[in-house]
């Protein structure tokens, strides 16, 4: 099994020397020539407005925060089941039969309850919006916007 | 692998003396070197003839022709592509982070590469056999998620940022229900080894016994495995990580010259990959009929199923990616949380109550197997 492993790192080792001799390759034959409007962010051929780092909304981290802990969940289900298949039938496969529905259960829990809280949805109405928002439109507009509500989807 | 190697090395010291002074480990790593070599022309050959066929079938879809000037039918049109690329400038903008900038092909290479190195291309036709095989398969693929976060933010570019986030949000969403599908291949097969999860979906005729045909459930696992995997190449129609219409190009609007070229050789190389670990977990990887893994008639075989089944998958992705519109963010999100993640959920269970109630039989339970 060393071997294997030790296959896999020469490989690793041997992608990243041939990204390096390709771009050691490029950097030998093709020209260099930077100038300040070339080496310039692109912001569709405006001059670029502000820093690039800009604050970027909080549901890609509360995706990542879901993400992690189902991937731990993976993690501890594989080992239940790759020996699952030997014991399938016997009193040991509906001991981790058992086992793993109840760990599923309770991640479902966990996902109902992240549902239920809306931070699956990715256009989340908050509290704040709610009570800020205006007060309903009168009849005639609300008429009016009523097609164009429909075909929004459609633009996309 | 091994031991075939140990014999060859037995075979050389005999007729060569003075080669028996060496130690060991030469002839491995000489060996090792060999085949990463080999695996990488391959690859190489793999994604820039894919790069072609894709470019020719989406020509057709769209009534065009497609690249047909440089060779018969634009066959070389991936070499000039590759060629002018490496002479063209590599511009790192004044902006960028500059080290992660450079470091984030590396990253997306390595981490599509590395998976190559596990892959069964046959019984006897691999470089190693990982006793965590799919397990590393998952851990390695997501270097990519990193090279694509670091290079997109390291950009300096809005859009670069932009692209990077709602990359790796896609990508780690949807590794949820791909693990949740995986799981359920490696209940059936009892074995985290690619070679051994192959060797587990022996049948009659070489095809009932794939996973696929297990259980009812593994058949839906192999559809959740499968939307997952195109999801996590950033392919059409989930390629919103790059949606020309509204972020240019994504994570690597910034790069140009060879790095550009790095994280589509990327992409197209992992095109075969997604078939390839999809037809080892669900579609029998090298079995099929005539192959054996104990005939080396057999063996050449079933490279031949493996590499037919994996082709069949990079066209399927080709097909769905020229025919299918682009998703909305929201609906990408909704898809994978509130549909695949609950059905994969059930496709574990089901599978695990199915196979204790009619244990290890092929082709839904009605042809028996086994020794």
């Amino acid at each position: 099994m060393l071997f294997n492993f030790a296959t896999v790192g020469v490989f690793l080792i041997l992608a990243f020397l041939f990204v390096l001799a390709a771009l050691v390759t490029s950097r030998l034959v093709a020209p260099h020539r930077p100038a300040p409007e070339k080496l310039k962010t692109y912001e569709c051929g405006e001059p670029p407005i502000g820093p690039s780092w800009i604050r970027f909304n909080n549901r890609f981290y509360i995706i990542a925060l879901v993400f992690l802990l189902f991937d731990v969940e993976v993690v501890l289900i594989l080992p239940c089941v790759v020996v699952f298949r030997g014991w399938a039938g016997l009193w040991q496969g509906w001991f981790i039969f058992s086992e793993i529905l109840f760990f599923v259960l309770i991640l479902i829990a966990g996902l109902a309850y992240v549902w239920a809280k809306g931070d699956l949805s990715w256009v989340k109405t908050t509290r704040a919006v709610l009570d800020t928002a205006p007060a309903a439109p009168a009849e005639p507009i609300a008429s009016r916007l009523q097609p164009a509500a429909g075909a929004a989807p459609g633009q996309e | 692998m091994k031991e075939l190697l140990d014999q060859l090395i037995a075979l050389a010291v005999e007729k060569v003396p003075l080669l028996g002074q060496a130690p060991d480990w030469v002839f491995y790593l000489l060996w090792m070197l060999v085949a990463g070599a080999a695996l990488l022309v391959y690859a190489s050959l793999i994604a820039g003839i894919t790069s072609w066929v894709e470019r020719r079938i989406a020509g057709r879809m769209q009534a065009r022709i497609g690249p047909n000037r440089v060779g018969p039918r634009g066959f070389f049109q991936w070499i000039a592509d590759g060629l002018k690329s490496l002479f063209k400038e590599d511009v790192t903008p004044a902006n960028a982070d500059k080290p992660l900038f450079r470091l984030a092909p590396y990253l997306v290479f390595t981490g599509m590469f590395g998976a190559w190195a596990v892959l069964p291309y046959s019984a006897r036709l691999y470089a190693a056999d990982l006793n965590v095989g799919i397990l590393y398969v998952m851990a390695i693929t997501s270097l990519v998620v990193i090279g694509i976060l670091m290079g997109g933010w390291a950009s300096g570019n809005k859009w670069g940022l932009f692209g990077a986030l709602r990359s790796s949000a896609q990508i780690v969403s949807y590794e949820v229900p791909a693990g949740l599908a995986i799981a359920t291949a490696v209940a059936l097969s009892g074995s985290l080894s690619l070679q051994e999860m192959v060797r587990a979906q022996a049948g009659p005729l070489g095809i009932l016994g794939w996973n696929i045909f297990k259980s009812p459930f593994a058949l839906v696992a192999f559809f959740v495995y499968f939307i997952a995997a195109v999801a996590e190449g950033n392919r059409t129609p989930f390629d919103l990580p790059e949606a020309e219409s509204e972020l240019v190009a994504g994570y690597n609007t910034e790069y140009s010259g060879m790095r550009f070229v790095f994280f589509f050789f990327a992409e197209w190389a992992n095109l075969f990959l997604i078939g390839a670990v999809s037809t080892t977990l669900f579609l029998g990887g090298w079995q099929g009929p005539l192959a054996n893994p104990d005939t080396w008639w057999g063996v050449m075989i079933g490279a031949g199923w493996f590499f037919l089944k994996a082709c069949f998958f990079v066209f399927v992705l080709i097909w769905i990616r020229w025919t299918l519109p682009r998703l909305r963010v929201d609906q990408l999100m909704a898809m994978c949380w509130k549909y695949l993640v609950p059905i994969a959920f059930v496709c574990l269970i089901g599978t695990m109550l199915w196979m204790s109630v009619f244990g290890d039989r092929a082709f839904f339970g009605l042809v028996a197997v086994g020794p």
